[in-house]
């Protein structure tokens, strides 16, 4: 279960060892981080990092190039299996259970949390046998599949433009519509959180704010945790933001956490304030 | 600024007919190459002339190989040929992908990926001399008192595994290929399965797909055409190969339906008898094999080069 009666989010860094003072029963938090380090070989490349995901709320990753934020996203479905000689401390908790845990059954665990990738990379199937791939592979009946696929293409925007040509190849759809696709594919098997790393950043301004809207919409039924480079996107479509930083020895740091009004309008370290001011660097 | 020019000017002239120099050099060659190989092709007919006018088209469905009566036909010999290298690639081609893909994909092997790699760099060298002397030593002899039995016992109802096992005939060929073309194939095909773009394999195991189902869903057919590219070189390699062959097949010019049973190839058949051909037709003939060799290997390889290139090619525009 989702660890509730914690504080809101943002203030766990400061509170971490001290109780929160008012329990607030109504938040959920989905996903969370506790000093976690991260290292490629030798090099670390996350510091104590330590973030608390709402259920059903939009976070923000934002920070420099090279401060570990994809890194951070990729422990929450443990993508940096893939990466041999990484090693992970700290613990990340889904309902209670360390996903860093060696005992994590990581197939079960990447059903529960989707991720969406920077560049759209639909499979060179067609557009049906994409969003199929993962229902697929759960065995459900064809007609179960047939159901989720129309159901994830109607969640994405996409089944209008696509309900005539389901069997055409999904590489002939333009950039947007390949993203679209790409988390249509991630939301047929029913995750509970979606990650997303900078899913936007190869597309143009109106594909962009199609994504921006969905996840607007979509946040009703999951968590979404989104790395940007954009900050205007973080300020627009996130509910709570993180600021990450590296530190002296380059391993990345969440500097400051909280509501992304808070953190665009009153952060409170100065850093975050040269960053989203742009005085950074 | 007013010198720019100038200098741009005077570096541009020699540069342009540098280029037309070298572009002159690069078509030439690449003429002088097509020439040596439609020269090669007459000089390979002109000596079989007497036998493809003798024999025509009947050469290639005439079992008789007869250099007292000098009638020849080339049937026997291609039958040897294409069975010895299908059973070199039906050993070859799951092993070879299964290797391949082992060393591809397994995250484990990230150390010894190199040494590896240079070890069956190291086996696509040795000479095929080599091969064959062990084999007729060591394989043979076990092929004969280990393997063939051991066949005989458990699948010998069929036509395949019938005879009295020599050790020397179709499949102990067949095995010589296998061993032969593996380097290839596994070299091949694991170049291809590396092509596979990482963020396709990410797709699919962030869907919570396991390894296994990422290898079949995704990665074996997006890389089916390099695949099969790589099987079709091995082919080529395989139809080509001579003196290991030799060494092993039995030399007898026959077709038998059972494995275990000596045969030819085409090659085998030019090579241990071009010393001895007497006359126009025998010799002819010999040539007439060539040619056939020569034509069937060009296609395969052709094709195997074509099918790589367009893997290559589209793996890259999707990378
Ligand atoms: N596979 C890897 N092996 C070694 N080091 C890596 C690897 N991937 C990332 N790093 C290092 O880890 C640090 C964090 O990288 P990461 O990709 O998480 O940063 P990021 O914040 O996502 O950057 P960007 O905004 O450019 O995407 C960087 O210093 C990077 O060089
Ligand atoms: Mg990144």
């Amino acid at each position: 279960m989702a660890v509730n009666g914690r504080m809101t989010a943002w203030t766990t860094m400061q509170t971490e060892v001290a109780p929160p003072p008012v329990p607030e029963p109504n938040i959920e938090i989905k996903l969370d981080a506790r000093k976690v380090n991260f290292f490629y070989g030798d090099f670390q490349a996350l510091h104590d990092a330590s973030l608390s995901v709402q259920a059903r709320k939009i976070t923000a990753l934002i920070g420099p190039s090279g401060c570990g934020k994809t890194t951070f996203l990729r422990m929450f479905n443990r993508m940096y299996d893939l990466v041999p000689g990484t090693r992970a401390t700290g613990e990340v908790l889904i309902d209670g259970h360390n996903v860093l845990s060696p005992e994590t059954d990581v197939i079960n665990l990447r059903r529960q949390v989707g991720m969406l990738f920077q560049r759209a990379n639909p499979f060179p199937k067609s557009i049906f046998d994409n969003v199929a791939y993962g229902p697929h592979m759960l065995g459900w009946s064809k007609q179960r599949i047939n159901e989720v696929v129309e159901e994830s293409l109607k969640d994405t925007g996409l089944w209008n433009e696509v309900k005539d040509r389901l069997r055409r190849s999904a590489l002939n759809l333009s950039g947007g519509q390949q993203q679209r696709l790409c988390l249509a594919r991630a939301l047929a098997v029913k995750p509970e959180v979606v990650l997303m790393d900078e899913p936007a950043s190869a597309l143009d301004p109106i594909a962009t704010l199609r994504i921006e809207e969905l996840m607007q919409e979509l946040k009703e039924r999951y968590t979404i945790v989104i790395v940007t480079h954009n900050m205007q996107q973080a300020a627009r479509a996130s509910d709570f933001t993180a600021f990450m930083l590296m530190n002296q020895k380059r391993a990345g740091e969440v500097i400051e956490f909280g509501p992304t009004d808070d953190i665009f309008n009153r952060p409170k370290d100065s850093r975050t304030e040269d960053y989203i001011t742009g005085r950074f660097g | 600024m007013v010198p720019t020019p100038l200098v741009a000017a005077s570096h541009q002239r020699p540069l342009v007919s540098g280029d037309r120099v070298f572009s002159v050099i690069a078509y030439g060659a690449a003429a002088l190459i097509m020439l040596i190989a439609v020269i090669f092709i007459i000089a390979l007919f002109i000596p079989a002339l007497p036998a493809i006018t003798k024999f025509g088209l009947g050469f290639f469905t005439s079992r008789t190989w007869d250099p007292v009566r000098n009638q020849f036909g080339a049937l026997t010999a291609i039958y040897g040929t294409l069975v010895t290298s299908a059973i070199a690639l039906l050993i070859a081609f799951p092993i070879g992908l299964g290797a391949a893909l082992f060393l591809a994909e397994d995250a484990r092997l990230s150390l010894v990926r190199g040494p590896l790699s240079f070890l069956i760099e190291l086996l696509a060298g040795i000479p095929s001399v080599v091969i064959g002397l062990w084999a007729f030593f060591i394989l043979t002899p076990l092929m004969r008192d280990k393997v063939d039995p051991f066949l005989q016992h458990t699948v010998g109802f069929l036509a395949l595994f019938k005879g009295t096992p020599t050790g020397y005939g179709f499949l102990t060929a067949g095995l010589v290929l296998a061993i032969m073309v593996l380097p290839i194939m596994i070299a091949l095909s694991r170049d291809v399965i590396r092509a596979v773009p990482r963020e396709l394999r990410e797709a699919s195991l962030a869907l919570g797909a396991t390894n296994a189902e990422t290898i079949w869903s995704v990665i074996l057919p997006y890389a089916r055409v390099g695949i099969t590219g790589a099987v079709l070189l091995s082919l080529g390699r395989a139809l080509g190969e001579t003196i290991a062959v030799t060494m092993v097949i039995g030399n007898t010019m026959q077709i038998s339906a059972s494995l275990f049973a000596s045969g030819y190839t085409l090659p085998s058949v030019i090579a241990n008898e071009f010393t001895e051909a007497t006359g126009n037709v025998y010799l002819g003939s010999l040539f007439y094999l060539g040619v056939v060799l020569v034509l069937i290997t060009i296609v395969v390889n052709v094709l195997a080069r074509l099918l790589i290139w367009r893997f290559s090619g589209s793996a890259r525009a999707s990378a």
